[in-house]
């Protein structure tokens, strides 16, 4: 994670993955489910969304096998890159792991796993589930 | 309130385009600016407006401004990726319908091929960035797929489609001298190419060539007493949603559909009264969801619509006819070429590529990762 890292608005978030839970926010005025965390509903503009965890179940909605990685992921393509629509009703990016990349389609229902990255921080991936 | 001819278009031009290792970002912007004040018949020391986007500098406005030695009395560095220029069209006719300019120009210069500054797409970490950086997506590419996979997993979009699209382009750049790669292509070629992030393959990714551009906006007072025929800003909208690819609300409605609306309504116009279309080919995708969003076909319809040779030489659809940006240049910012062909097809300078008898163009550029988007539409008299 970059030396800044994590912000005010990021800090629960990353915490919560160090804790072994996906945490995200939802408006207390019109409900929305917000993902990225930030400090002001994005849909309705009421401050400070509340806290919550997600059970981490989720729908694969784009995914991309990337073959031609950045620098800093050079010697771990292929892998697939995936948007996952979590059962909460928010959105994010992830990897789908531990399994094959040409088995991952749109469509498919993964779960949260914590993996560390390359520098050791812990991140939330996705693998396939039931 | 309208900019319905609230400007028009006097002077365009290119710098050298391609490889041009013996240039800067500066020499190319002014090499361009030259030549389109020529052609305007303008001197620089009419111009008292200045629009740019650049990602090679700290305040590359006032950089290039110091460059040309330019002290502009209105100026806008609106910068959202290489849709910029026409956002600048649109913010140029406005300012000068509010009369606080005369002459604008709009510039653009890249040497990203030659010197290898692609800043703009610089690994960022922080603030929304933070929560995509672990997953080693590359950018722009692989937020395209992303969008290329929802498209197809949606609606059966096929990489055929996609590559007959690339091809169509191709086709045209083989009439356009100035072209980068100009040597026939077909479908297979495409489809063999390198798999970079699927379904998007080489051939599916846009050029990334130097190359600078500038075009000369006036008031209709003064587009009156110039060499070159005016070319009318007709209609102009201009929208975005999201900087990152998780936040896309749709991944196959860009921000097109809403300015285009505004476009099309502000110009008078309907799709079918457009003669040449030229449309931001950062990807193919990129083609294909632009097309649904500004309403030439139904949303998922795009691969048939592209297909059969359609928006080819002789095609009924004539799209991208300078060969775009997968054949025939992309210093980065695009944007600012569409403009260019639009503008000349409008004037009938276009050699083997001309479009018969051409009096309304649509440029709309997008810029990002699907995030941005502005769509003029230009005419004559």
């Amino acid at each position: 994670m970059a030396e800044e890292l994590p912000d005010p608005d990021s800090a629960p978030y990353w915490e919560g993955i160090a804790a072994g839970e996906l945490r995200y926010q939802r408006c207390a005025a019109c409900d929305a489910a917000i993902f990225y965390p930030r400090s002001i509903c994005p849909t309705c503009g009421t401050p400070e969304p509340a806290w919550h965890v997600s059970a981490g179940d989720g729908v694969v909605h784009a995914c991309s096998i990337i073959h031609r990685a950045p620098p800093a992921h050079k010697d771990e393509a292929p892998y697939v890159v995936a948007l996952v629509d979590l059962t909460e009703g928010f959105r994010m990016m992830s990897r789908i792991v531990d399994c094959d990349p040409d088995s991952v389609a749109v469509g498919q229902n993964v779960s949260v796993v914590y993996r560390e990255d390359s520098d050791g921080t812990p991140a939330p991936y996705f693998v396939p589930s039931p | 309130m309208s900019l319905n001819k609230a400007c028009a278009i006097a002077g365009v031009a290119e710098s050298r385009l391609g490889v041009v290792p013996d240039s800067t970002v500066m020499t190319l912007q002014a090499e361009a600016m030259v030549a389109a004040l020529a052609e305007a018949g303008l001197e620089k020391s009419d111009v008292d407006a200045v629009f740019s986007s650049g990602n090679w500098g700290r305040l590359p406005q006032l950089q290039v401004c110091e460059y040309l030695g330019i002290q502009p009395s209105y100026s806008d560095n609106t910068s959202v990726g290489g849709a910029s220029f026409e956002f600048h069209l649109g913010h140029a006719a406005a300012a000068i319908q509010a009369e606080l300019c005369k002459v604008a120009v709009i510039l653009y210069g890249s040497t990203q091929r030659s010197r290898r500054e692609r800043r703009i797409f610089e690994a960022h970490t922080d603030l929304g960035y933070q929560y995509e950086a672990p997953y080693g997506l590359p950018i722009p590419v692989g937020a395209y797929a992303l969008a290329a996979s929802r498209h197809m997993s949606q609606y059966g979009t096929t990489p055929e489609q996609l590559a007959e699209l690339a091809v169509s382009t191709r086709s045209w750049a083989q009439l356009n001298p100035k072209a980068y790669r100009r040597e026939p292509l077909t479908v297979d070629e495409v489809l063999a190419s390198d798999m970079i992030a699927s379904p998007l393959r080489r051939l599916d990714c846009c050029l990334v060539t130097d190359g600078g551009g500038c075009v000369v906006v006036v008031s209709p007072e003064i587009a009156k007493t110039l060499p070159k025929a005016p070319v009318w800003l007709l209609g102009q909208g201009e929208s975005h949603s999201h900087a990152q690819i998780s936040e896309m609300p749709d991944l196959t409605v860009t921000p097109a559909a809403q300015s285009g609306k505004r476009a099309f309504a502000m110009a008078g116009v309907t799709h079918s009264d457009l003669d040449v279309v030229e449309i931001y080919d950062s990807f193919t995708i990129t083609v294909l969801l632009t097309l649904e969003s500004l309403g030439f076909c139904k949303l998922g319809e795009s691969g048939t619509f592209v297909s059969g040779g359609r928006t080819a030489p002789g095609g009924e659809f004539p799209l991208n006819t300078m060969g775009g940006g997968l054949s025939y240049c992309h210093p980065g910012q695009y944007g600012i070429f569409l403009l260019i062909e639009a503008v000349r097809q409008l004037r009938g300078e276009c050699g083997d590529r001309q479009v018969a008898n051409a009096t309304l163009a649509l440029a709309s550029g997008t810029g990002g990762v699907l995030s941005s988007n502005s769509t003029v539409i230009l005419g004559l008299e």
